[in-house]
């Protein structure tokens, strides 16, 4: 008589330092094999849209940074931009080198957050300790130039809130002279480490037409070998005039990926370098009254100023009645916005795309066949943070 | 297809009796169908030479209430090849049944779920019809224009029971909802005097 197959069914999470946050993961394994793996997701949904429904333009703006709370600035930039689109305001020069700066420090503080940690769940801790030091000297240009380390509340639609403190650019120019030699560091830790790549190489293979089926963006489709990167093909803000390289995998593995963010990195640094270089002085703001509020001391002098201020912090700016939809590379994938104006101060809809989502989806499709110890690997692979899947 | 005035005029002449209406605004093509063709009208899309929308971006609904057919679907898809974006949408009653795309794109399973925890619309052939993003046992769609933002039920420990326990909502001041409907471009009555 044929012996009856039995299947194990095993809960990852939702409490599980691997799972990267709150993932509840339900596996069916046969032995060590996992045959099917089925994620819960939304145990930290919070009805980021619905509220934004609620709030006005300018109240929505700090829900981005909880979305993806290890970049903040690169989703309220995607906010900005739908906004700045509909009205059509004219964003100052200086406004878009600076947004740009710091969504470069962005995709560093995600990339390094997540290299590290992708090491720490196949066993190694170093990287972590030496990546979060130069996180935290990240996390303090945050603080510097909009007052918190995580949720900045920092850009706006016309430009920034405000402008840099003095001394920030050079501190941030130091840190990029010596940023690359941590990332040399961090390599020689993981890159050429037996028990990494033995942890990572060959691991949930992503083909090039399954990266597109299943909607991959980011490091995720550019690390089975497909050129895409929004920053170079539909470029926003001063991206046009930068330099850079847009690195890509080739067997669209676990370590491909890696490879992709640690040069990623090393393209950032470049980027933040040349926009220090070429950053010209200027307004940080749109000048209009109905949209930026205007400065302090205007607001005891003038009452046309007075009266903008008192509207825009009550009723806020109106947004004439439109739809769009407008993506950003985020450091995670494509982050975009799909917004449905009303001609009223209040968002009627807006969708956010959060690439998390997409990539979390396609786990039963990764794992599938793979061992379980595998599951914190292609789980820190995907890059996924729990605040914009569940959003 | 390069243009985007040229890929739209391709799309009108060969989808012609699908397509109700079509423009071009932010650099998107904006498309609007009947929902029938919802299938065709894609896969027409994704296959297509001079198309190519090989990557489903996101599926979304929008609620007005107020109309006759209550919700929007919308439907974003992304051409690498020629680097254009293409919003399909249409109009649907609250209780007709929407063709899944799973068939097609993989990856709607999950989106196609969003919306039917969010909206409560139904799609018939999608594999695995579940809530995603609420709770488990949770009633209602949240998403809806008539579904509170307080919601209707909250959650805590109880100390007495040892466990977590449903509660309908209290909150010692409710959610207001302030209206700054206001002369920021002149009243009422001072338009009505300027006209005259």
């Amino acid at each position: 008589m044929a012996k009856e197959k039995k299947t194990l069914n095993l809960n990852f999470g939702p409490q599980h330092p691997a799972a990267h946050g709150v993932l509840r993961l339900i596996l069916q394994l046969d032995g060590e094999i996992v045959e099917k793996a089925d994620p819960h997701i939304g145990l930290l949904h919070r009805g980021t849209e619905k509220l934004i429904e609620n709030k006005t333009y300018i109240q929505a703006v700090p829900y981005f940074d909880r979305l993806d709370y290890v970049a903040p600035m690169n989703q309220e930039h995607a906010f900005a931009l739908a906004i700045e689109k509909i009205l059509k305001i004219e964003v100052p020069t200086r406004a878009k080198y600076i947004r740009v700066i710091f969504c470069e420090i962005g995709r560093i503080l995600s990339h390094i957050l997540n290299v590290t940690t992708q090491a720490m769940d196949v066993g190694a801790l170093t990287p972590t300790l030496w990546g979060f030091e130069e996180r935290e000297k990240l996390m303090g240009f945050y603080e510097r130039v909009s007052g918190s380390r995580l949720h900045a509340n920092y850009f706006r639609a016309g430009g920034v809130h405000k402008d840099l403190p003095s001394g920030l650019d050079s501190d941030i120019g130091e840190f990029c002279e010596k940023f690359p030699k941590i990332i040399d560091d961090l390599e020689t830790l993981l890159t050429d480490n037996r028990i990494f790549k033995q942890r990572n190489v060959d691991i949930a293979i992503v083909s090039k037409q399954d990266a597109l089926d299943y909607s991959f963006s980011g490091v995720m489709l550019r690390g089975s070998g497909v050129a895409w990167d929004l920053r170079r093909s539909q470029p926003y803000d001063c991206y046009d005039d930068l330099e850079f390289k847009i690195p890509i995998g080739k067997n669209g593995d676990c370590y491909d990926r890696y490879l992709c963010r640690i040069e990623e990195m090393r393209e950032s640094v470049k980027i933040i370098k040349q926009c220090l270089k070429n950053i010209p002085k200027g307004p940080i703001k749109t000048e209009d009254g109905k949209i930026s509020p205007p400065p302090k001391k205007k607001i005891k002098q003038s009452m046309e100023a007075l009266i903008h201020h008192f509207k825009l912090f009550t009723e806020g700016y109106r947004v004439e009645k439109d739809e769009i939809y407008t993506a950003v590379e985020a450091p995670k994938g494509e982050f975009g916005v799909y917004l449905i104006s009303d001609g009223s101060s209040k968002p009627y809809k807006c969708k956010i795309r959060a690439p998390g989502f997409t990539h979390l989806q396609a786990m039963d499709y990764l794992i599938k066949g793979h061992m379980l110890a595998d599951v914190p690997a292609v789980l820190g692979s995907m890059d996924i943070v729990f605040g914009e899947v569940d959003r | 297809m390069k243009n985007l005035e040229d890929l739209e005029k391709l799309i009108n002449s060969e989808l012609t009796s699908k397509i109700n209406s079509s423009f071009i605004k932010h650099n998107n093509i904006y498309l609007n169908i009947d929902h029938d063709e919802l299938i065709e009208v894609i896969s027409f899309l994704k296959t297509n030479k001079e198309t190519k929308f090989r990557q489903l971006i996101e599926i979304t609904a929008v609620d007005y209430p107020e109309n006759e057919k209550r919700f929007k679907m919308v439907y974003l898809l992304l051409s690498h090849e020629y680097n254009h974006r293409i919003i399909v949408d249409y109009y649907i009653k609250e209780n007709e049944v929407i063709s899944s795309l799973t068939s097609i794109f993989p990856s709607a399973n999950w989106m196609e779920r969003e919306v039917f925890d969010m909206y409560g619309l139904n799609f018939k052939n999608h594999p695995d019809l579940r809530r995603i993003l609420t709770d488990y046992g949770f009633e209602g769609h949240p998403l809806r224009k008539d579904f509170p933002l307080t919601g209707h039920n909250e959650v805590r420990y109880s100390e007495e029971q040892k466990k977590v326990i449903y509660e309908p909502v209290k909150l010692e001041q409710n959610y207001r909802n302030f209206d700054y409907e206001s002369p920021w471009e002149g009243t009422k009555y001072i338009k009505e005097i300027k006209k005259n």
